[in-house]
């Protein structure tokens, strides 16, 4: 085939396995790279050399959001749209206005914290490389896979082959497009 | 510096070696990952079994009865159900409060555990947050057609209406549609995350077994998942955010529909221990439902090396605690009937355990009180059917709490003339009773058609898949 391949695939059986090779295929230098597992490992992050998640970022900024939304909107409906004295009390205090606000940031953090997750991972990807790969069934089930893409500037069939060979990888494939 | 300290500490510690404390192996006999990967998926992919489905027919049958309640109530009205002046909130509200305690242990075992590193929880946790969101669902039911007029239960909600006016956002009640709308919303968000790198396996094994329709249908909602760990990386950083926001969510919910009472001026209701005392109590509950499901479920589909011995004594020692507060509690509210020196207040308690409900009083202290007790013994806890039995009775004792906190302070009011005693209808008994159903039949749905455990998250635990393992540092 002409076209460029999506990367390389290897096998591995164990999760000490993959965990070490992760290390060495980091310290080679690569970048576009991933490892495939049914759960995920400790410490396998560190192997691969990933910074810490944004997600919770997103979360915090969802979570702000919410407590806001729920104080403007006792304020707004309470105090001004339609100000209706209850009870004696005051049209509005954050007292009161507290346990909605409460349960709006937890609500807003939620789905932030979803959303995020989604959109940082790049998913919904109903179609991806790794997955038309004919063995890939047993990364959701008991092995681990080691994918080197194409993209990675130091990447070359070759000497990249010969990398996954060396740290272990097991059934080395070319990925399809 | 742990280097200095190493130094300047005496000879003999030295020679002091740490204990070393076995853990308890939470999958027994050191299955593979392809073990639990086919014994968990076999629970759907095999044929369905015939106890599932004289279960669902009993099930949708028994749930009618919900039906058959509602719809006579929707088309009279209220006054069908047995809560009249001066009892306005009788069984519908017990119903509520029950079932919303129920889904308390989902979540305390998803989140609360989860930030804990309680590692136990995997084998249960799947199944546990089902429960929370059946019982959710059972206990919408009872306040939105306590409103009336069901067609204006949207008013509920800030959402503009005809009459120009907003809700009162002092009232706890309010409080509340808030609280359990936000309640139920979170779990199905949690529940769904969970299950992602679960679907995406069973869309692949059954594309490989050639059924597309549903391997298309798994791996809709796998979202394409594809167990990359820069995917995991996230996955979890989300996941730990969500327990860590699910923990005050779960107990700010059971607070406020305390303060539904609490906030109140019924002598009984008016209390400040009311919040962590409900707490505690659905958390209680909570676990009696849990074991009350997970035991048969045990037994059927032999998960006996995934739901060990270990898991069990953990469940029955945290039900002996919950069960031993709510214990305290109850005490804790007498005394303080007595110290506070008003009448009203001793009269209400006095009249508890002595007067017309009083036999519903004993029922709650034995349930309640008593009954956990038992679970000091190991031989009691290593009972399997005897563990059952008494999960059974904390779901009857925390029923009758509600109703002994419900209706003997509204029975009694401040004047003996507006003095009462509640009985419920027959509508009231249908459609409590009904709701078992709706809870049944939506949970044999879910151990049909999902997995009932989390694999990827019951892998992570295994010995296997400790890359350190021997040594005991991270």
């Amino acid at each position: 085939m002409s076209a460029q391949p999506y990367g390389l695939i290897a096998t591995f059986e164990t999760p000490a396995e993959v965990y070490h090779a992760a290390e060495q295929v980091r310290d080679a230098g690569y970048k576009h790279w991933d490892v495939i597992s049914p759960c995920p490992i400790h410490g396998l992050d560190k192997a691969m050399g990933l910074k810490r998640s944004i997600v919770p970022r997103i979360s915090l900024a969802g979570g702000i959001t919410g407590f806001i939304t729920g104080m403007t909107l006792i304020w707004w409906t309470d105090a001004f749209d339609y100000p209706l004295i209850v009870g004696g009390k005051p049209l509005f205090s954050p007292m009161f206005a507290f346990p909605v606000s409460y349960e709006l940031t937890i609500l807003f953090t939620a789905f932030a914290t979803i959303i995020g997750m989604f959109v940082v991972n790049g998913l919904p990807m109903h179609y991806h490389p790794v997955l038309k790969y004919d063995k890939i069934r047993r990364g959701m089930d008991d092995q681990f896979f080691i994918v080197i893409e194409a993209r990675d500037p130091r990447f070359n069939a070759a000497n990249t082959g010969v990398l996954l060979q060396k740290i272990g990888g097991k059934e080395i494939t070319e990925l399809e497009p | 510096m742990a280097h200095a300290q190493h130094a300047a500490a005496p000879a003999i510690l030295q020679e002091v070696k740490p204990a070393v404390v076995p853990r308890a192996v939470l999958v027994q006999n050191n299955r593979s990952f392809a073990w639990i990967t086919d014994k968990i998926c076999g629970i759907i992919e095999g044929k369905t079994p015939t106890w599932w489905w004289v279960c669902f027919i009993v099930a949708c049958f028994v749930a009618s009865f919900t039906v058959a309640g509602i719809t006579y109530l929707v088309a009279t009205g209220v006054g069908v159900w047995g809560h009249r002046s001066p009892v306005n909130w009788g069984w519908p509200i017990v119903n509520f409060v029950f079932w919303i305690g129920i889904g308390h242990a989902g979540t305390l075992i998803s989140a609360i555990l989860c930030l804990l590193r309680q590692k136990w929880r995997t084998s249960i946790n799947r199944a546990a947050e089902a429960m929370t969101i059946f019982a959710v669902v059972c206990a919408g039911i009872f306040p939105v057609f306590h409103v009336g007029r069901v067609w204006y239960a949207w008013f509920l909600f800030p959402l503009p209406n005809s009459n120009l006016i907003w809700q009162n956002f002092r009232s706890p009640l309010e409080w509340d549609v808030f609280a359990v709308s936000t309640y139920g919303t979170v779990s199905v968000l949690f529940w769904y995350v969970g299950l992602i790198p679960d679907l995406a396996v069973l869309r692949d094994r059954f594309y490989a077994t050639g059924n597309k329709t549903r391997s298309f249908l798994y791996g809709l909602f796998a979202m394409g998942w594809r167990g990359s760990n820069r995917h995991w990386s996230n996955y979890e950083m989300a996941y730990l955010i969500l327990a860590g926001i699910a923990t005050p969510l779960v107990l700010s919910v059971h607070t406020i529909v305390s303060f539904d009472f609490a906030v109140s001026l019924i002598p009984g209701w008016h209390t400040t221990i009311f919040p962590p005392y409900f707490v505690a109590g659905a958390i209680f509950s909570g676990f009696g439902m849990v074991l009350t499901l997970m035991l048969p479920l045990r037994a059927i589909y032999h998960l006996e090396d995934l739901i060990t011995q270990y898991h069990i004594d953990c469940m029955c020692k945290i039900t002996l605690a919950t069960g031993t507060m709510v214990g305290y509690a109850y005490a804790m509210e007498f005394f303080i009937a007595w110290y506070s020196a008003n009448p009203y207040e001793g009269f209400t308690f006095i009249n508890r355990a002595f007067g017309p409900y009083a036999w519903a009083y004993w029922i709650m202290i034995t349930c309640n009180v008593v009954t956990p007790q038992l679970f000091w013994f190991k031989r009691v806890r290593t009972n399997t059917t005897l563990v059952w039995v008494l999960s059974i009775f904390v779901n009857v004792g925390m029923w009758f709490e509600r109703f002994v906190i419900i209706c003997t302070s509204l029975t009694r009011d401040f004047l003996p003339s507006s003095w009462g005693y509640f009985s419920p209808t027959i509508v009231d008994i249908f459609t409590f009773f009904g709701t078992f159903g709706v809870f049944s039949v939506l949970f044999l749905l879910f151990i049909r058609f999902l997995p009932i455990m989390p694999m990827a998250e019951i892998k992570a635990v295994t010995q296997q898949a400790d890359v350190h393992s021997g040594s005991d540092h991270h």
